[in-house]
Formats: C-alpha cells, sequence, structure tokens
C-alpha cells in the first residue's frame, strides 16, 4: 500500500465523517429549534402538499433567485445543474455494479460537457463579485475562496481527461473504502489535486455558507403552510407563557 | 420641516440602483430610550456593565428559540440577489441598507462567537468582535430596518431580515440599548390601551363627535359605541384611527358598513389599539402581552366575533399571531374567521349584495392602491391564494369609478414598504422615512403622470401618517392619501331606516 493511498484513503474517512456526522448534527439542530411563530411570505401554500410543490419549486428552478436577479440565477443555475450532473456522471465511481442509467453514453457525455458549463457559471459568479460593487462589498475572502475551491475542483476534473488517468484504478479506490478491501491510488498529481480540493470541500460544508442547502428546506418562510387562523401554532417554550393569561 | 439637513432624493424616471455610498446614513438613529420606558417593559435603564456577555448569551437563548435566526444565519450565500430590494438602500445608497449587508452586522458578530471558522479564521470569513463600534452600528441599522419584508420574497432561501432585525433589537433591550418611539408606546398601551395615550373619556368624546359629524353629512345616526357589552362584533383599529387624517375617515366608513349590514359592534377602551409595537422590539413577551389585551375585552364585553381595522403591521400579528398569542378562541363564533380584517368583512357583505355604491361619489377621485407590507407579505385575507391583494381591489373598483395600479415591481408581495414602518415612524427619523419613501413615490409619479391618478388609498394606519407626512417633501399634497374604507363610505348607499 502506497503512502498515497494510506493518506487520501485515511483522508476520505475522516471528510466523510465530518460530512455526513457534521450535516446530521446540522438537521438535527434546525429540526430541533422551534419556529414559534407563522411567517410564511406569499404565496404560502395552505396545505403540505402545496409546501412540498413550493419548496420543489425553489430547489429545482431557484423561482425566488429568478424574480430577484436574472444574471445570479443564470450563473447559479447553470453552476448546480452541471453540479448534478457531473454527481450522475461520478456515480460510476460508488456504484458497483455501476448503475443502468449511470452508464448511459448520454450520462457520462453530459457529465463532461457539464464541466464546462460549471467554470461558465462559476466565473459568471466570480466576475459578479468583482465587478458588480453591492456584491463586492458583501463579499468576504472566504466567498472567493470558496469559488476558487470549486473552479479547481472542476478544472482538475477536466484536465483528467486530458492527461488519461486511470479511471478504472480510481474505481477501483473508492469501492476498496466503501467495502474496507483498500487497494492502490495512482499516483497520478491531477488526480490528487483534484481530490484533495474535494475532500476540502466535503469538510467545509457543515460549518459555512454551504448549508444553505439543508437551511432551504428549514427555512420558515418558505415551508410553512398559511394556517394560522385555523390551526393554533405553539411551540414549547411558548406554551410556558401560557400562564400570562389571567 | 424648515430646518431640515438633506436632501429629499429626487425621481427618476426609471428605477435605477443607485452606486453604493459607504456611510450615507450613519448619521442617522433614533433617539434612545429612558428608564421610565425602559423598566415597565422589564429591559435595563442604561447599558448594562457586562453588556457584551449579556448580548452574546442573549443572542445564544435566541438562536435556540428561534429557527428563522438560526437558519438564516447559516445559509446567506452573499449571493447579492437581495442587495438592490430595500427601499432604504435604493433611497439613502448605504450599503448596510442592502438586506444583507444588514444581516451581516449581526451574523458577523454570530460567527465569531458561535462557529468554529469564525473562532479561528475570523478574517477568512469575516467574522467580527461585538465592540461599541459594532452595538453603535446594530443600534443605527437595525432602526433603519422596516421589517417590511421585501427581501425575504426574492432570497433563494427566504432569508428574513425582519427576524435578524428583530433579534437584534431584542439582544439590545435586553443590556439596555432601547429605542425610545417603540418602548413608550409599548409602555403606554400596557397602562392606558392604546399608542396615543388616550383615556376612556377621550375617546368617548372622540366618538361622539364623530357620529355628529355622520349624521350632519348623512342625516343617519351612525353609531360609533365604546365598551358595549354583548355586542356582536368587537372592532380593534389603530388609535390613530380617533382622530388623525385620513385614518379617521376609514373608522367613519367601518361605522356605515356596519351599521347599513345591521351587525351590532363595539370599541374597547381596554383595547383600544390595534398596533402591537411589542413585534417591532422582537419581544415575544411583550408582543403575547398586549395581544393578550385583545382576548381580554372579547371576553369581557361577550363578544362573538373580533373585526380588526386598516392597520399592516397590526393585521400581520392579528392574523398570523393572534392565535398562538392569544388563542384559542374557542369561546368565539366559529362560522367567522378569527379574526378578520374589515376588508374581508365588506367585501364578503359586497358579495352577497348588502353594500349598494353609488361610485360617482368618488369621482373628484383617480385612484391607485398602496399595498401595506405586512398585509402583503405576512398576511391573507379571505383564505384565498393572494386574497390580500385582490380583496381591498376589489372593493375599491365597487366603489371608485378611476382605478389604475402602479408597476408590477411595486405592488402585491413585491410592494414597497412606505418608509416608516417597523417602528420608524418618529420624527427623530424623518431623514430616513424621507428617503426610504423613494421607491413608492417613483412609482406613484409614474402612475400620476400615465393617468392622471390623484389619490393613493392604503389600509395601514402607518402608511397613512407617513404618507402625509412625506408627500410634501415630493412636491404632493398630504391630503392625496386616503384611507380606503374612506372611499367605501363616500360611495356607500345608505338606508334611511334605523337597523
Amino acid at each position: 500500500m502506497s503512502f498515497v493511498t494510506i493518506l487520501y484513503g485515511t483522508l476520505f474517512y475522516f471528510a466523510a465523517a465530518v460530512l455526513f456526522i457534521g450535516l446530521a448534527y446540522r438537521i438535527y439542530e434546525y429540526a430541533k429549534i422551534p419556529a414559534p411563530l407563522k411567517i410564511p411570505t406569499p404565496p404560502a401554500p395552505k396545505t403540505k402538499t402545496g409546501v412540498a410543490v413550493r419548496i420543489f419549486r425553489e430547489v429545482v428552478f431557484f423561482e425566488s433567485l429568478f424574480s430577484a436577479t436574472k444574471w445570479t440565477w443564470l450563473f447559479s443555475w447553470l453552476f448546480h445543474f452541471a453540479l448534478l450532473l457531473a454527481l450522475f456522471r461520478h456515480l460510476k465511481y460508488f456504484t458497483d455494479p455501476v448503475w443502468a442509467f449511470v452508464s448511459l453514453e448520454i450520462i457520462q457525455a453530459a457529465g463532461h460537457y457539464g464541466a464546462y458549463i460549471m467554470l461558465f457559471g462559476l466565473f459568471g459568479l466570480f466576475a459578479r463579485r468583482i465587478f458588480v460593487d453591492r456584491v463586492r462589498y458583501i463579499s468576504s475572502p472566504s466567498d472567493y475562496l470558496m469559488l476558487i475551491l470549486i473552479i479547481g475542483i472542476a478544472l482538475s476534473g477536466l484536465m483528467m481527461k486530458w492527461f488519461q488517468t486511470d479511471v478504472l484504478a480510481v474505481r477501483q479506490f473508492f469501492l476498496g473504502l466503501m467495502y474496507f478491501e483498500w487497494s492502490e491510488l495512482p499516483a497520478d498529481a491531477v488526480l490528487l489535486v483534484h481530490l484533495f480540493l474535494v475532500i476540502l470541500l466535503m469538510i467545509i460544508f457543515p460549518y459555512s455558507k454551504l448549508l444553505h442547502a439543508p437551511g432551504l428546506f428549514f427555512s420558515p418562510t418558505r415551508n410553512q403552510t398559511d394556517t394560522s387562523r385555523e390551526d393554533r401554532h405553539i411551540s414549547d417554550w411558548a406554551r410556558k407563557l401560557e400562564s400570562m393569561k389571567e | 420641516m424648515a430646518n431640515d439637513k438633506f436632501e429629499t432624493p429626487a425621481i427618476k424616471e426609471y428605477p435605477l440602483i443607485p452606486k453604493l455610498q459607504q456611510d450615507a446614513s450613519v448619521h442617522i438613529a433614533p433617539f434612545k430610550s429612558k428608564e421610565e420606558f425602559q423598566s415597565p417593559l422589564g429591559y435595563p435603564s442604561e447599558l448594562v456593565d457586562d453588556w457584551k456577555e449579556k448580548a452574546i448569551d442573549k443572542m445564544g437563548e435566541l438562536l435556540g428559540k428561534y429557527r428563522s435566526l438560526r437558519v438564516y444565519l447559516d445559509s446567506c450565500i452573499q449571493c447579492g440577489a437581495c442587495t438592490d430590494k430595500c427601499h432604504y438602500y435604493l433611497g439613502t445608497k448605504d450599503p448596510n441598507n442592502m438586506p444583507v449587508g444588514r444581516q451581516n452586522l449581526f451574523r458577523n458578530v454570530y460567527k465569531r462567537y458561535f462557529t468554529l471558522p469564525g473562532k479561528f479564521f475570523p478574517k477568512l470569513v469575516g467574522a467580527t468582535d461585538l465592540t461599541k463600534e459594532v452595538l453603535d452600528e446594530w443600534y443605527t441599522y437595525y432602526h433603519q430596518c422596516s421589517q417590511c419584508r421585501r427581501c425575504a420574497v426574492f432570497c433563494p432561501i427566504g432569508i428574513d431580515t425582519a427576524e435578524i432585525s428583530m433579534a437584534a433589537r431584542e439582544v439590545m433591550d435586553s443590556i439596555g440599548v432601547g429605542q425610545k418611539y417603540c418602548n413608550e408606546i409599548i409602555a403606554k398601551v400596557n397602562k392606558i390601551g392604546n399608542n396615543l395615550g388616550l383615556p376612556e373619556p377621550a375617546l368617548e368624546d372622540t366618538l361622539e363627535g364623530l357620529e355628529e359629524d355622520v349624521k350632519d353629512e348623512t342625516g343617519i345616526d351612525v353609531k360609533y359605541p365604546v365598551d358595549v357589552k354583548d355586542a356582536e362584533v368587537l372592532l380593534i383599529t389603530p388609535s390613530a384611527d380617533f382622530f388623525a387624517e385620513p385614518h379617521v375617515d376609514g373608522l367613519i366608513g367601518y361605522g356605515k358598513v356596519l351599521h347599513q349590514a345591521g351587525i351590532s359592534w363595539t370599541l374597547s377602551s381596554h383595547a383600544s389599539e390595534a398596533a402591537n409595537f411589542g413585534m417591532f422590539i422582537g419581544s415575544y413577551q411583550n408582543m403575547k402581552k398586549l395581544a393578550l389585551r385583545i382576548r381580554e375585552a372579547a371576553l369581557d364585553l361577550n363578544v362573538k366575533r373580533i373585526i380588526f381595522g386598516e392597520c399592516g403591521h397590526a393585521w400581520r400579528v392579528a392574523y398570523s399571531f393572534l392565535n398562538t398569542l392569544a388563542g384559542p378562541f374557542d369561546f368565539l363564533d366559529p362560522k367567522y374567521p378569527i379574526p378578520q380584517h374589515i376588508c374581508e368583512v365588506t367585501h364578503d357583505l359586497i358579495q352577497k349584495n348588502v353594500l349598494k355604491f353609488d361610485k360617482s361619489a368618488n369621482d373628484d377621485m383617480t385612484l391607485t392602491y398602496h399595498d401595506s407590507c405586512n398585509v402583503a407579505r405576512a398576511s391573507n385575507m379571505g383564505g384565498i391564494l393572494g386574497g390580500q391583494f385582490s380583496i381591498p381591489r376589489d372593493i375599491i373598483r365597487s366603489s371608485v369609478n378611476k382605478f389604475y395600479d402602479m408597476d408590477d415591481e411595486s405592488i402585491n408581495e413585491k410592494t414597497y414598504c412606505c418608509g416608516g414602518g417597523g417602528g420608524l415612524l418618529t420624527d427623530d427619523l424623518i431623514e430616513l422615512r424621507v428617503k426610504g419613501a423613494l421607491p413608492r413615490m417613483e412609482a406613484l409619479k409614474r402612475v400620476i403622470d400615465e393617468h392622471s391618478v390623484t389619490h393613493m388609498a392604503a389600509i395601514c394606519a402607518i402608511c397613512k401618517s407617513q404618507f402625509s407626512k412625506v408627500f410634501q417633501y415630493y412636491g404632493l399634497e398630504l391630503d392625496q392619501i386616503v384611507s380606503l374604507h374612506q372611499l367605501v363610505g363616500n360611495a356607500l348607499i345608505m338606508n334611511k331606516k334605523e337597523v
């Protein structure tokens, strides 16, 4: 077992633990904190189904962002959509046997060309941070670094296509990590850069603004039903104040 | 005012997003509260010695009580979608009035004390220590937010700056940094029953005068009763309705509608205020205390229904929070929504053909309608999607001949705040109020130019007071703002026979 394999294997276990435990803990925290008042914004649905539809539209189409600013919507929607394509393409590294739809030529090609779309979106978002004075004002170093990190992941990923990385060995490496039968990771510089940046992203996730992903599902302005007159909505801590009635 | 030291923003033909101008409104802050207003609300009278620790503790407490606060502090991507959505940013150009700029004043302190990256790499993530300077910034800019939630409509995550602004105000109150206007008013309601400090005899006197005026005008004995037991309806209305113009014309209108429909009703001297300023300062406890006065009045007067008059924030608290704060209202008639908005009642009566109108009575006016922010974005009417937009407009169309809406980007859920909401309707903030009214004034000027609109109707006491004050700065007359039920009252055909 090479040093690189042991290092990356260990780092991936660590990063996966931080990502999954960290994210699960955040979700637990969000779920545990009460939302004591009804604060949905219009158009607020009356039913849970309506809420599900609303959240679906936000997650899939970024509807609110679309109504706010077309450029940011375009760049960020393309980026996220391409991210999904890339994820599909990468499932071949984690499924055994590879899921049928993942091996489809169209999914693999879309994942590849998606990288260009992703870079287009990311550079667009980066440009907004630099050229729009309002966005520049609110950007902290971490906001730029986050974009650079993801640009780095996309670029290094694309470069592997050009440098003919041994993807079958990479697949063996990840399946090995998953089934605790480690196998060698090719010591390919571009691959190591790509994977290291991914590890960084995984570790950062539960401690950064990437929490907007679970955050949307817990956003009371979006996930509450508009039923305040019909049903009495009261949280546990607020119930303790009920003694104020006489 | 003649001694104003600021320039009223110029009206532009098309709305433009201004270039930001650092510290453009840093000099605008409201008067601080004093002991006489702080103590009755349970807050320290001045900045406490260990304020920093106390403030951090309070932040921690609120983070555990409000999911909105925690999720919204964590989830902002700093994408900038909200940056041009706040009327105070558009009017002042101060970057701390961009919703995200305002949020970050609180978020950066949250990061420093409650998140790992902020503890270890503060510079990297923009985390800041809580210092006296930061506290001053909080006081200034969290009192330049009218909690109108326009930003929340556009945010891809639904982050509501009002939630953060309310939390910041509560943290500040808890360490002795309160705002005079809000806290004085809350203390007044607790003591006397309304924001204006109008005692019962004065209230009765005013209402008698009103009855005489209506009798003179119509020849009909329309009653404006107070503290009448066993009335069917308890009407809760903002105290400005009792004498301010054009508010009082709205109250006259409610009375005419209820008289014509034969519904017996009463006001309450105990709960003679619809507005609930507890919300503005983010205090659940104070909000509940004020809301309970309405429950007490309803029980005491043995009414069957509660109806709210024209008041935006009041309607938010009534529609969205009253059941939570002061419910359950199982002693009221379940056939009617609890509570109801006067517009819902009037609309319903129009549908049932109980009310008839002579629209020509309003022919001296061409109307537009200002959606009040809290009605538009924090409530509903009629139980139908968008009822809070369509019902007031339906009523206006029933009572006037000439009505034109303003730009789509400035009405319905995208409406602009009048510039005086959220506890900012005080003369010490007049510069902010004038500048914050800019987007609404621009939209209004366009319908004036295109459709010869002469008057704007509103259903909020704050909007009405704010516009009658700031109109003059933009070359309009103060009486160009009217109450919606003023239009109803003008056009309503009254039966001569007594009901």
